[in-house]
């Protein structure tokens, strides 16, 4: 009896313990939230969404330009990246078993975990070393970020519409990319504009790959092949920034907008997939 | 009468549209194949492109500095003496990254470990759910505002009350000695386990939900407390757990923007958690936009790129092998 109780109340402490790491993990998590709440929530009022950025340690401005650069840049990145991604994604689903996708699936594992600063190195080298640092170089690698994960979310999606789905169409003499277009396509959507959604919000908050090739901008978008501004680039900057009384106070205020906008699209995305989680 | 007269003009029919449904599948699907694959293929261009640009770019570097580039442990772009050559060595930064990998994993792995064994096997369904909602809002927070709160908040708070602590009770010991700096190698380390929690518990939580229930149920008969089932379940799902480690490390590795703003970017061997120290990752973020001059010095950053992808794509295959075998094991058991 005594030794039962002594692994019983090892079971406890263990239990316990489990529960203590939960608690600890997410204690940077309500930290995180609440000081950007309440730090940026300071700096951010109307004219912060439309003036321009100023030169570090000058009062008044806004961030105006960074918000603009962020949407051209991750808009662009989403052109180029969505279609490449979800193609892809339709390919290794249906085409499962053949040996390029076994290849791609492990290549595209590869590029999902690829640090993204050698993404930001190779952008470097391929587009800055010819057109100089540029929208398009930035939305280049915010795009080679993008591809491997809306073509591993599209996959899954697919491989979750049931067999007889596919077979009903098949019966009715339609062909088999007319099957996988309309019928097979719509009943993934929903699975596929979750993949595309987050990988949005994940590529919205990159900064190491835009340092390396958008270089960062004080004014409105200038032009494709121009510098620009963005949201991730300007917290960095400010963050950085000497004087504690007008710019940090400003890389809150920035990463309040980024957290919003990359947290919006998590909540909205997880709650409509929610009854995944049963 | 009319069922006969019908029934042949039916099947001619039929046989008249088949063949007509049956050539355009046929080179619809020829074509929807090909347009598919040849756009499967980026991922190939990307990465063949990618090995080049990078090779090509530290080719330079390579040529004057050869092996050596590895163990070397100068770091000067810009040497004092004008009638020197720049000299780069990138132990240091290796040296860096292994300790704060390390350090990250020793902090994360354990809590990740205790997370996904809570929301496997002790925490009720309901619990799950919300749980589960805020570890990966914890994956969703940019590496930038990471190092943000890393800054303002995370080092304050350590420099004032946890780093003297450590320094006198543990101050015995080399790696706890010196100076006390606020971004130091520990801070960087800290905010890396961070990071890696979500990553290391949501695998773990989905390779403990997959053990079979007839383990749990099997051990629970015979008497066994929460515990000992929850250390089945681990040894049952063991290389799924060494899989989620090593995704946990390779984020650790290649992460930039977070321990670039904490570990205080210079350029030494440390030998105390508390010194300043710099990583593979974080001397490109912070050098590589103002490196365009002398030419070896660009070349010598694109270097420690070429490291870092290496040693990404081991991370990337010895994980893929290992989550491989644990599938196989897993199927192998199924069957019997």
């Amino acid at each position: 009896m005594n030794k039962y109780m002594l692994r019983r109340r090892k079971s406890q402490t263990i239990i316990i313990l489990a529960y203590l790491a939960l608690v600890v993990a997410l204690i940077p998590l309500i930290s995180i939230l609440a000081e950007t709440v309440i730090r940026g929530g300071i700096a951010v009022n109307l004219s912060f969404f439309i003036e321009m950025i100023p030169p570090l340690g000058q009062p008044g401005g806004g961030i105006g330009p960074a918000i603009q650069g962020t949407m051209i840049v991750v808009g662009l990145a989403s052109l180029i990246g969505v279609p490449i991604g979800v193609f892809s994604g339709i390919y290794l689903a249906e085409f499962r078993e053949s040996s390029l996708s076994s290849v791609a699936r492990f290549l595209n594992d590869v590029l999902t975990n690829m640090p993204s600063i050698v993404i930001g190195i190779f952008s470097w080298a391929l587009i800055v070393t010819v057109v100089g640092w540029s929208v398009i170089a930035g939305a280049f690698a915010l795009a080679v970020m993008m591809i491997p994960i809306v073509t591993r979310t599209t996959e899954e999606a697919i491989k979750l519409v049931p067999a007889t789905i596919r077979e009903a169409a098949l019966a009715l003499g339609i062909p088999q990319w007319k099957t996988t277009i309309t019928i097979v396509l719509n009943s993934a959507k929903k699975g596929i504009i979750t993949g595309i959604l987050l990988s949005i919000a994940r590529i919205s908050g990159e900064t190491a790959p835009l340092l390396l090739t958008i270089l960062g901008s004080r004014f409105w978008f200038g032009g494709f092949t121009q510098p620009t501004a963005a949201l991730p680039l300007s917290i960095f900057n400010f963050s950085q920034s000497p004087y504690s009384a007008t710019d940090w106070p400003r890389a809150w205020g920035a990463a309040l907008i980024l957290i919003l906008m990359i947290l919006g699209i998590n909540v909205v995305v997880r709650y409509y997939t929610r009854e995944r989680y049963g | 009468m009319k069922k006969q007269k019908h029934l042949p003009n039916f099947f001619s029919n039929l046989r008249l549209k088949s063949k007509i449904i049956y050539g355009k599948r046929g080179f619809g699907d020829l074509l929807f194949k090909t347009i598919t694959t040849i756009i499967t293929l980026n991922v190939f261009i990307i990465l063949f492109f990618m090995t080049y640009k990078i090779l090509e770019g530290s080719r330079l570097s390579i040529q004057t500095y050869g092996l050596s580039f590895l163990w070397g442990t100068t770091w000067e772009p810009f040497p004092a003496d004008p009638s020197k050559m720049p000299s780069f060595g990138a132990l240091p930064l290796i040296w860096g990254t292994i300790v704060t990998s390390s350090i990250a994993l020793l902090i994360g792995v354990p809590i990740s470990l205790g997370i996904g064994l809570a929301l496997s096997e002790f925490a009720p369904k309901r619990f799950n759910f919300v749980v589960s909602f805020f570890v990966e809002l914890l994956a969703a927070i940019p590496s930038v505002i990471y190092g943000l709160w890393g800054i303002f908040i995370l080092i304050p708070f350590l420099q004032g009350n946890i780093y003297p602590f450590l320094q006198a009770t543990l101050g015995f010991l080399p790696m706890f000695q010196g100076t006390i700096r606020g971004p130091n190698v520990l801070t960087g380390s800290i905010v890396l386990a961070i990071m890696i929690i979500p990553t290391i518990s949501a695998v773990s939580r989905d390779v403990f939900s997959a053990v079979p229930n007839t383990q749990r149920e099997a051990i629970t008969a015979l008497g066994a407390t929460k515990w000992e089932t929850a250390k089945i379940v681990i040894n049952y799902a063991r290389s799924g757990v060494i899989g989620a480690i090593i995704l946990g490390l390779g984020r650790a590795v290649g992460e930039t923007m977070a321990i670039t703003m904490v570990i205080g970017n210079s350029f030494n061997m440390v030998s105390s958690l508390f010194d300043p120290g710099y990583t593979l990752p974080s001397i490109i973020a912070n050098e590589f936009t103002e490196a365009s001059y002398p030419p070896v010095y660009s070349s010598a950053l694109m270097e420690v790129g070429l490291v870092l992808f290496i040693i990404a794509l081991f991370i990337n295959a010895l994980a893929r092998l290992i989550v491989w075998r644990a599938l196989k094991i897993a199927k192998g058991a199924e069957t019997i």
